[in-house]
């Protein structure tokens, strides 16, 4: 079995892997980080959705060994200890969540998309969110999450200038 | 009103862990020593099972043991029962032919459980999976409703029919009479497709048995856990309540689908007694496709007859309801008295007659999704009315208006059964108007014809019955079990507050909106109070959460458990106070004499009721906690009206929906952002039925459309934003916070809404109808196999 060595959340983890194991499992049963959710197994659900490199990606669709050396971040690597992440905060503040599960993925992939674009219209943020299901909140009120949080962080970025 | 009390937007409390991704899903549960669990699924839709050799999975490395249905029979376990017995018109009961946990003799739909194995890792149980050796003799599939009750293969042998039951409601003859006379009268026949919930966590369950204790725990993905506890412990393990505890800890969305009691919670409970480990089952979403129960599935044949001055004068309906290959915890309840009980809608039909037919087929069973039966019945009534208002040449909003039951007929006898204790229609449907601008539509029609596209617009005015229901009345229609539900409230000797409640939250809020309720009743901040839900070994009972019965019937057992409190709370001041209790009023998180500043607050009572030393103790036990069970006196009776406005592009027939606006009647409402969400949801659920969600079987019975590549799911670019307004409307009349339930609205009124902008937007190519979901490719079908009418 192959050992990788990667960052994830800004530590250093290494671990054995098969492989064919997937980088959702890896993060799920050897690393404990079950933020990171499997909602599907035809990779079109974005339950799974982490950062890799500064990307969003479907965590379900890369090997763990594919990750060797690549720096992740997970939804719970997200904030910066307690201060919630922008992304994060609007989502609670417009109620852009219900029952959770697709959350975490929805938020990285919101999250990459504000570092893309930090200024989208509605219909770019329903474009970028369309690998992302969710069943609860018909969507309306996580499009208003995303661009809540656009404004904040657009704010603070004038505010660091 | 408070600012953290009933009426208020708080910001929802659960969501810290969410956003954080510190949730805990049964998933996320993993036990010391735990084995998991694979089953084996029949690949063929119907077949005799002539012989399942599982000795060289048995050998294959790392697994533990592989199960049969003839291990289970050997056991002496019962089968996945069914809680509701409805009665043909003939008198004759339901047929309800066993459903195993694992398949035993023939197998029934694809996807039904054949063999469970059970492994070190997963990898392996799947991997010894493949050496199973399943020697099926293939029979003919029972796939097509209308062809399975001509006869020929039976689903099962004691259906040669293939016919559950056979159900009627209302009066026939009066219907009949009034359709023979009647001025005018629209016909339709309806589908009500197939649809497979997909709650976006799929299924989990774990079992674990405790030798030394014989106690057994079932971590599961549940509405229910009491429920499932009930089902599973006294029905198909026989393992007495004190010995099981079920537990669905955090659970990713449900809409019905995790209400039942399915074969695989109580294959690994069973299984871990047997190999004394816990035994972990995870759905894969290509599994839960085939294994969790499907919703809807209806054919429906409808025929309303209006007088000379277009009222509604009777209303017949013939129904055919799936029921799939077993029956689900609910299924017969769906088409039943969840449907045929509300073809009265928000309007005056004296007769109505239904009948429905419910038939086994080699498909997943069907049973409860968001909605349940009312879905069906306000598809039925909203598709036809607006199908004679195109006849009669009338607006399809003014039909509606000039049949609504008035606001002085309350409360209101239907003719099927219910009663309707409160309602006023007419608000909704003008507020829904004004925000659809629905003077100005023709205006946009035109704008939109200069583009080239057809823009339609379309009404539906749905009524549903939440809060399911008195027990002694569900009793008489054939449920197994109450539906009341229960609360405990346990005030901590520091006057925080936790509130044990039966009620599940898998996604609705609770822990917000239940905290808000005792924040406003006693005073106190809501941080000071928590809600415990999911946990059978913690909460006393329930009965769960489903057809929008949470705050109308969970809510009203909190409020009497808050009350009981107070009033004990009363007593320990007046002795403290000493005054009489009778003296005593409570109010703002304070008891005081009345007419006098002397007072104390609730948190001193509290203490004083765990620190009795100055206490009537001769005459009151010390302790502040209290139990309720509230038993509803009747439904609840939500309503609203919703405008659906869309945009056909005629090349290629797909539609856009460019506003949607909904007005809804809830009754007092406990947190606006929070009912709000869940008419987003329901409505994008609504839309997914109309347009695009299909569960489509081939003539073999094979699931066609088996996952998110086949099965179309709305995603956040196929939806607008929307238009919604909460009326302050008309609350309840019989539960203690005037509330009705809002969690299914939207899935109910979107359909027909949808479809009726879609046929308004197609009438110049005379199309009076087309069938849910509303593809492009039968759109364009629809147009391109027309004449064209309007004059070009
Ligand atoms: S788990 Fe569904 S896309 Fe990764
Ligand atoms: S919040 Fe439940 S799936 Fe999105």
């Amino acid at each position: 079995m192959p050992t990788i060595s990667l960052q994830v959340n800004g530590k250093t983890v290494s671990g054995e892997v098969q492989g064919n194991t997937l980088l959702t499992d890896f993060l799920r049963q050897n690393l404990g980080l079950t933020g990171t959710h499997v909602g599907c197994d035809t990779s079109q659900c974005g339950a799974c959705v982490i950062h890799v490199n500064g990307d969003s990606i479907k965590a379900c669709t890369m090997l763990a060994a594919q990750a060797d050396n690549a720096s992740v971040t997970t939804i719970e690597g997200l904030s910066q200890g307690d201060d919630l992440h922008p992304v994060q905060a609007a989502f609670r503040e417009a109620h852009g969540l219900q029952c959770g599960f697709c959350t975490p993925g929805m938020i990285m992939s919101a999250a990459d998309l504000l570092s893309k674009n930090p200024n989208p219209s509605e219909a770019e943020i329903r474009s970028w969110l369309s690998g992302n299901l969710c069943r609860c909140t018909g969507y309306h009120n996580i499009v208003k999450a995303v661009q809540i949080a656009a404004g904040q962080m657009s704010g603070q970025r004038i505010a660091a200038e | 009103m408070t600012a953290q009390g009933i009426g208020a937007a708080v910001k929802r409390r659960e969501d810290f862990r969410f956003i954080k991704g510190d949730g805990k899903y049964t998933d996320d549960i993993n036990l010391p020593n735990q084995t998991y669990c694979y089953f084996l699924r029949s690949p063929v839709a119907h077949a005799a099972i002539r012989n399942i050799d599982i000795s060289a999975a048995q050998s294959a490395p790392g697994v533990v043991a592989v199960f049969t249905g003839a291990d289970v029979d050997a056991s002496g376990a019962g089968g996945v029962p069914c809680g509701w017995l409805v009665t043909s018109r003939d008198g004759n009961p339901m047929k309800e032919p066993k459903h195993p946990i694992l398949a035993v003799g023939k197998v029934r739909h694809v996807g039904d459980p054949v063999v469970a194995v059970i492994a070190e890792t997963l990898e392996q149980a799947r991997n010894a999976s493949e050496l199973v050796q399943m020697d099926l003799d293939e029979l003919p599939a029972v796939v097509n409703m209308k062809s399975a009750l001509q006869g020929g293969s039976s689903v099962h042998e004691e259906a040669a029919d293939n016919l559950c039951f056979d159900w009627e409601l209302g009066d026939q003859a009066a219907t009949d009479a009034a359709l023979a006379g009647a001025a005018h009268v629209t016909k339709l026949d309806l589908v009500n497709n197939r649809l497979i919930p997909n709650a976006m966590e799929p299924r989990v369950a774990i079992g674990q048995y405790a030798p030394g204790t014989e106690d057994y725990t079932l971590y599961t993905t549940s509405q229910n856990p009491h429920v499932i506890r009930l089902l599973m412990g006294a029905f198909v393990l026989s393992i007495p309540e004190h010995k099981l505890r079920v537990y669905a800890p955090d659970v990713g969305g449900g809409f019905g689908s995790k209400i039942y009691h399915y074969a695989e919670e109580a294959l690994v409970t069973w299984a871990s007694k047997h190999i004394r480990r816990p035994v972990k089952w995870t759905s894969d979403r290509s599994e839960a496709f085939m294994s969790d129960a499907h919703g809807r599935d209806h054919l429906s044949h409808v025929e309303m007859a209006f007088d000379a001055d277009n009222r509604i004068i009777a209303l017949k309906c013939e129904t055919l309801a799936n029921m799939g290959a077993y029956l689900s915890t609910f299924a017969p309840c769906i088409p039943t008295w969840l449907h045929g009980t509300l073809l009265a809608g928000q309007y005056v039909t004296p007769a109505i007659y239904t009948n429905v037919k419910a038939v086994f087929t080699n498909t997943v069973p069907v049973d409860a999704y968001r909605g349940a039966g009312r879905p069906e019945a306000t598809y039925i009534l909203e598709r036809t009315i607006s199908k004679a208002a195109q006849e009669l040449g009338v607006d399809q909003a003014e039909l509606r208006r000039k049949n609504f039951i008035q606001p002085n007929q309350f409360p209101y006898q239907t003719p099927v059964a219910v009663v309707y204790d409160t309602g006023d229609y007419e608000p909704a449907l003008n507020k829904a108007m004004e925000l659809a601008d629905y003077a100005a539509f023709e205006q946009r029609r035109a704008e939109a014809k200069s583009r080239g596209k057809l823009r339609g617009i379309g009404v539906a005015s749905y009524i549903e019955a939440c809060g399911i229901a008195p027990s002694s009345l569900v009793g008489a229609l054939g449920a197994r079990a109450g539906l009341y539900e229960a609360a405990t409230v346990r005030v901590n000797p520091t006057g925080s507050v936790s509130v044990l409640t039966g009620s599940h939250s898998h996604g609705q809020g609770h822990e917000t909106t239940f905290a808000q309720v005792v924040a406003d009743k006693l005073g106190i901040d809501i941080g000071n109070v928590d809600i415990v839900h999911g946990d059978t070994d913690k909460i006393p009972f329930g009965m769960g959460t489903y057809g929008s019965r949470s705050i109308a019937v969970g809510g009203s057992a909190l409020v009497n458990a808050l009350d009981k409190v107070i009033e004990k709370g009363k007593k320990i001041a007046a002795h403290l106070l000493e005054a009489s209790a009778d003296d005593i009023e409570f109010a703002n998180g304070a008891y005081t004499v009345k007419g006098t500043d002397k007072s104390k607050a609730f948190g001193d009572i509290a203490l004083t009721a765990y620190v009795p030393h100055q206490y009537p103790i001769e005459t009151l036990e010390p302790g502040l906690e209290e139990t309720a069970f509230y038993d509803p006196k009747n439904f609840t009776y939500p309503a609203g009206t919703y405008i659906c406005e869309v945009e056909i592009d005629p090349q290629t027939g797909s539609t856009q929906i460019v506003s949607f606006s909904a007005a809804d009647d809830f009754g007092n409402v406990i947190n606006p952002m929070i009912v709000e969400g869940q008419v987003h949801g329901g409505v994008v659920q609504g839309v997914g039925q109309a347009l695009m969600e299909n569960a489509v079987y081939d003539d073999n019975g094979q699931l066609l459309t088996g996952s998110y590549m086949d099965y179309t799911m709305p995603r956040a670019d196929d939806v607008p934003s929307f238009k919604v307004a909460t009326l302050a409307g008309t609350p309840c009349t019989h539960n203690p916070l005037g509330v009705k339930g809002c969690g299914e609205a939207g899935a109910i009124g979107a359909p027909p809404a949808v479809i009726n902008a879609i046929v308004d937007a197609l009438k110049e190519y005379g199309i009076d109808h087309i069938d849910m979901p509303a593809t492009p490719e039968k759109i364009w079908r629809a147009i391109n196999a027309q004449p064209r009418m309007a004059a070009e």
